[in-house]
C-alpha cells in the first residue's frame, strides 16, 4: 500500500526490496549470532554462571525485589495520579491564587531531575535528624516528578474535550466544579488513558533508581547476584534475567493500555477527543 | 502489536516460574578443579562460622541510651553490615551470613541480651553508613568501618576491634604495580566514601580514580581490565584474592605514612549514634571482656585468620 | 545564607567541572541519538520486512528497559563480550542507545501526520523520492516533530544524572563528593537543582516557542 514515503512497488522495485530484505536479514542474523558467540566464548553460558539461580534463596530474593519494585511503583502511581489531578485543576482555575502556585510547582518539578529529587527526600530528612529508610524517599521523589508530568497530561486531556460539552453544561446552569468533575474529567481521563498508562510504565522503570539509595528492589538484587566472584561474576545472566522481568512487566502494562484504549473507544466523537488529546501530550513526556 | 503480545506472554511465563520458586535449598559445596574454557574453579561460596558459641546475657540494662531503649522496645537488634566481603561480611547463595564483622556483631548482640535469631541485618554501602546511623535505620554498624576524626563529627565509635592496613589488589599477571608509589597514571578503583580512596585522592597518587558503591563491582572491573588496581584494606582484599587465587593477588606492600614510616592504620570500629555515650561504654566493656577471655581470638582464627595472617586484639580507644 | 553561598564558592571546582561533564555528555548523546534515531525510523518505515522487524524489536526492548539497567549492562555486561569503553564513553553509548528509541518514535509520529495525499500529489507531478522528501514531506513533518523532539532531549538532559551511579563524575555525583568533604548536603543539592534549572529552562522555552509558532490547525 502506498504511504507518504514510497509508492506501490513495481517489478524492479520489488526485486530491489527483496534483495535488500535478504541482505539485511542476513546482516541481522549475523549480528545476533556474533553476540551469542561472544557470550559463549567468554563463558557466559557455563553452568557455574547460572548455578546461583537454581537456589531457592536467590529466587526468593529476586521475587522479593520484584515485589518491592511493584509496591514502590504502585504507591507512587496512586499518589502521583492524585497529585496530578489536583495540580491540573489548579492550573485551569480561574483564580490566580490557585493558578500561579500550581504552575510554579509543575514547572519546578518537571525541571529538576528525578534522581536529585530522590536525593533531597533521602539526605534532607536525615540531615535534619529524621529516620526515613529508602522506600519513602523513592516514592516521594517519583510522586513529585510524575505528579507534575501527569498534571500536564490531565490538562491536555481536559482541554481536548470538545468545547460544546462544557458550553452545554454551563448553559444547563452547572457550577465550575460540577462541570469539571461530572463532564470534563471523565472524558479527559478516557481520552488520556494511553498516555497515563505509559507514564505509569515510566514510573515503574524509574523505581530502578532506588538501587542508588540502597533500596532492595529488583535491580539491586540483580547487581548483588551478579557481583559474586565465586560464581564467576555472573553479571550477564543476572542482568538478562532482570531485564527480561522488566521488559515483560512493562510490555504487559503497555499492552494493557492498548487493550483498554480499544475497549473504551466509544464512537467517533470519543476517538476524535482521544486523537486530539494524544497529539497535545507529546511523546517526550514518557522518556 | 503482535510482538508486544508475545513479550507479554513471555513475561507471564517468567513470572509464574519465578513465583513457583522451584529452587534448591542451600548453596553449592566446593567443586573440584576443572571448570570449562579456562575459568578457575571457584572457592567455596558456602558460609562456615568460626564455631564460637555465644550465649545471650540476661537482665541487661543500660541507662541513658536511647538506642538501647529502642532495641528493647522493638525486641530485636538492627545491625548494618556488608554482604560482599568474603571472611568479613559475606552473604552466601543460601542467605547465610558469615565473617569476622558478622560474628563481632553477633557477639555484641549477645552481650546486649539478644541471640542470633533476634538480629535483623541491613546491607548498607560504605557511602551511606553515616546517614543510616544518624537516621536510625540501624542500631549499630559493623562493616570494615574505619575510625576517623571526620566521621566522629557524625557518629561515634566503639573499639577498634581490628586494625588493617591499606593495600592494593591487582591481576595475577600484573608486574608493574608493586606498591603505592607505582600507581601513577593507572586506574585505581575503590568504594565511594571509603578512607582508602580519600587518601589516594588527597595524596594525588594517581589521577584516574574510579568509584563504585561496592568492592565486588571494583573487582569485576579489575578482572575485565577496565581498572588496574583495587585499593582498600588488606583484610578485604585478601578475601577476594582467596576466592580467585589464579587471577588475583594482593601486592602485599601496605601504604606507609611518610612521617612515621609505619603503615596507615585502618582501625575498624563499631559505628554508633553520635551522642550515645552509655551504649559506647557498654560496647567497649563487652569488647574488652571478649579480648580477655579468648572469644575474640577464637572468632578471628575461624574467619580472617583462615587467610594465614595471625592477629591479636588491638588497644581500645575509649572516649 | 552565607553558608549557602559558601557551599558553592568553596566547592566550585567540583560543581563546575561536574556540570561541564553533564553538558558534554548531553551534547554527545544528543547528536548520537538523533543520528541513531533517524536510522531506526528509516528502518521502521522501510518497505523491507526484516528491517521493520529489527527496528520495532529494538524500540520495544529499549523503551521497556529502565535506563539504569541499560547503564548497568553497559558497565558490567559489555566487557564480558570483549567490548570495553571508558566510563564516560560508555555513558554516552548507553544514553544514546536508550534515547534513540524515543527519538525514533517521535520522528515516526511526525511522518505519520503528513497526509498521504500530499505525497501522492507530489509523485503524480513527477517528483523523485528525494524531491518529495525534501520539498513536501519533511517540511510538514518537521513542524510536528520538533516540539516532541525537544521534549525528548529535555528528558535526556535530566537522565544524564543516572550516570552518577556508574562512576561518571557528572552533576548527579556532586552530592557524593560534597558529603565526602563534609559539606551541608541540603545546600549542595539545592545548588545542583539550581544548576539544572539553569540548563533546562532554555530547552523548555525553546519548546514552548516552537509549539506556539508552529501550532497547526487541526
Amino acid at each position: 500500500m502506498s504511504n507518504v514515503l514510497y509508492d506501490l512497488p513495481g517489478p524492479k522495485a520489488r526485486l530491489r526490496y527483496r534483495l535488500i530484505g535478504v541482505l539485511s536479514a542476513l546482516g541481522i542474523v549475523a549480528l545476533i549470532a556474533y553476540i551469542v558467540w561472544r557470550f559463549y566464548d567468554t563463558g557466559q553460558f557455563e553452568p557455574i554462571r547460572w548455578e546461583q539461580f537454581e537456589y531457592a534463596q536467590t529466587q526468593r530474593d529476586l521475587v522479593d525485589g520484584y515485589l518491592t519494585t511493584l509496591r514502590a511503583a504502585g504507591t507512587a502511581a496512586v499518589l502521583a495520579l492524585a497529585l496530578g489531578a489536583l495540580l491540573a485543576t489548579g492550573r485551569l482555575s480561574d483564580h490566580a491564587v490557585f493558578r500561579a502556585p500550581a504552575s510554579a510547582f509543575v514547572e519546578l518539578f518537571r525541571a529538576i531531575p528525578l534522581l536529585i529529587l530522590i536525593f533531597f527526600a533521602y539526605y534532607g530528612p536525615i540531615q535534619l535528624g529524621y529516620k526515613v529508610g529508602a522506600f519513602w524517599p523513592l516514592v516521594i521523589g517519583l510522586t513529585l516528578y510524575n505528579g507534575a508530568v501527569l498534571s500536564e497530561i490531565f490538562r491536555a486531556g481536559i482541554i481536548a474535550v470538545a468545547r460544546g460539552q462544557s458550553e452545554a453544561a454551563y448553559a444547563l446552569g452547572m457550577r465550575k466544579t460540577q462541570v469539571m468533575t461530572s463532564i470534563l474529567l471523565p472524558q479527559a481521563v478516557r481520552a488520556m488513558l494511553p498516555a497515563i498508562i505509559s507514564q505509569v510504565v515510566v514510573l515503574l522503570k524509574d523505581t530502578a533508581l532506588g538501587f542508588i539509595i540502597q533500596l532492595p528492589e529488583l535491580l539491586y538484587y540483580g547487581k548483588q547476584y551478579g557481583g559474586r566472584l565465586t560464581f564467576g561474576f555472573p553479571y550477564v545472566p543476572g542482568y538478562l534475567v532482570v531485564a527480561a522481568v522488566y521488559i515483560g512487566t512493562c510490555a504487559l502494562l503497555s499492552w494493557f493500555a492498548f487493550w483498554l484504549q480499544k475497549r473504551l473507544m466509544g464512537g467517533p466523537k470519543q476517538a476524535k477527543t482521544t486523537a486530539k488529546a494524544v497529539k497535545l501530550a507529546d511523546v517526550g513526556q514518557s522518556v | 502489536m503482535r510482538i508486544t503480545r508475545i513479550a507479554a506472554a513471555a513475561a507471564a511465563v517468567t513470572l509464574a516460574l519465578g513465583l513457583a520458586a522451584c529452587g534448591k535449598e542451600g548453596t553449592p559445596a566446593p567443586s573440584a578443579e576443572g571448570g570449562s574454557s579456562g575459568a578457575a574453579a571457584p572457592a567455596s561460596d558456602a558460609c562456615t562460622s568460626s564455631g564460637t558459641t555465644l550465649t545471650p546475657a540476661t537482665g541487661v540494662a543500660i541507662t541513658g541510651s536511647p538506642t538501647f531503649d529502642r532495641i528493647k522496645a522493638a525486641g530485636k537488634v538492627v545491625i548494618g553490615v556488608k554482604f560482599d566481603q568474603p571472611n568479613l561480611g559475606y552473604k552466601d547463595a543460601s542467605g547465610k551470613r558469615c565473617g569476622f564483622d558478622i560474628e563481632i556483631a553477633q557477639l555484641i548482640a549477645s552481650k546486649l541480651g539478644f541471640d542470633a535469631s533476634k538480629i535483623e541485618y541491613k546491607e548498607i554501602a560504605s557511602a551511606n553508613r553515616e546517614t543510616a546511623i544518624k537516621g536510625g535505620e540501624v542500631d549499630y554498624y559493623v562493616g570494615t568501618y574505619s575510625i576517623t576524626d571526620k566521621r566522629k563529627a557524625d557518629v561515634s565509635f566503639a573499639g577498634p576491634y581490628f586494625v588493617a592496613a591499606q593495600d592494593l589488589l591487582v591481576r595475577k599477571d600484573d608486574t608493574t604495580i608493586t606498591g603505592s608509589d607505582s600507581i601513577k597514571g593507572k586506574a585505581v578503583c575503590s568504594a565511594t566514601g571509603s578512607t582508602p580512596i580519600q587518601r589516594v585522592r588527597d595524596q594525588k597518587l594517581t589521577d584516574k580514580i574510579v568509584e563504585f558503591k561496592t568492592y565486588s563491582e571494583c573487582v569485576s572491573q579489575l578482572l575485565d581490565k577496565k581498572v588496574d588496581a583495587v585499593t582498600t584494606d588488606d583484610a578485604i582484599l585478601k578475601g577476594f584474592a582467596a576466592q580467585a587465587p589464579s587471577q588475583l593477588k594482593v601486592v602485599g606492600k601496605p601504604f606507609l605514612d611518610p612521617t612515621t614510616g609505619k603503615a596507615y592504620p585502618e582501625k575498624y570500629g563499631i559505628g554508633l549514634g553520635h551522642d550515645d555515650k552509655a551504649l559506647r561504654d557498654f560496647v567497649n566493656a563487652s569488647l574488652e571482656a571478649a579480648y580477655g577471655d579468648g572469644t575474640w581470638q577464637k572468632i578471628y582464627d575461624g574467619t580472617l585468620g583462615k587467610s594465614g595472617s595471625a592477629g591479636s586484639p588491638p588497644a581500645l580507644e575509649k572516649y | 545564607m552565607n553558608d549557602f553561598v559558601h557551599v558553592l564558592t568553596d566547592n566550585w571546582d567540583v560543581i563546575g567541572s561536574h556540570f561541564w561533564e553533564t553538558i558534554q555528555l548531553f551534547l554527545i548523546a544528543a547528536v548520537g541519538s538523533m543520528v541513531l534515531g533517524t536510522l531506526l525510523v528509516a528502518m521502521r518505515v522501510s518497505p523491507v520486512p526484516a528491517l521493520r522487524a529489527f527496528g520495532s524489536a529494538y524500540v520495544l526492548l529499549l523503551r521497556n528497559t529502565p535506563l539504569t539497567l541499560v547503564f548497568a549492562l553497559q558497565v558490567f555486561a559489555l566487557p564480558k563480550l570483549g567490548v570495553t569503553f571508558e566510563f564516560f564513553t560508555g555513558a554516552c553509548v548507553a544514553l544514546t542507545a536508550y534515547t534513540s528509541a524515543f527519538v525514533c518514535e517521535a520522528l515516526r509520529s511526525g511522518i505519520n501526520t503528513v497526509p498521504v495525499g500530499q505525497a501522492e500529489a507530489a509523485r503524480a507531478l513527477g517528483m523523485t523520492f528525494i524531491q518529495v522528501l525534501t520539498n513536501v514531506v519533511l517540511p510538514q513533518a518537521f513542524r510536528t516533530v520538533v516540539p516532541p523532539l525537544v521534549s525528548v532531549l529535555n528528558a535526556m538532559l535530566k537522565n544524564t544524572t543516572v550516570a552518577a551511579g556508574f562512576s561518571v563524575a557528572e552533576a548527579g555525583a556532586i552530592t557524593f563528593y560534597l558529603s565526602e568533604r563534609g559539606e551541608n548536603q541540603i545546600y549542595g543539592l539545592l545548588w545542583v537543582a539550581i544548576g539544572f534549572l539553569i540548563l533546562v529552562v532554555p530547552l523548555v522555552t525553546l519548546q514552548r516557542t516552537l509549539e506556539r509558532r508552529w501550532k497547526v490547525a487541526r
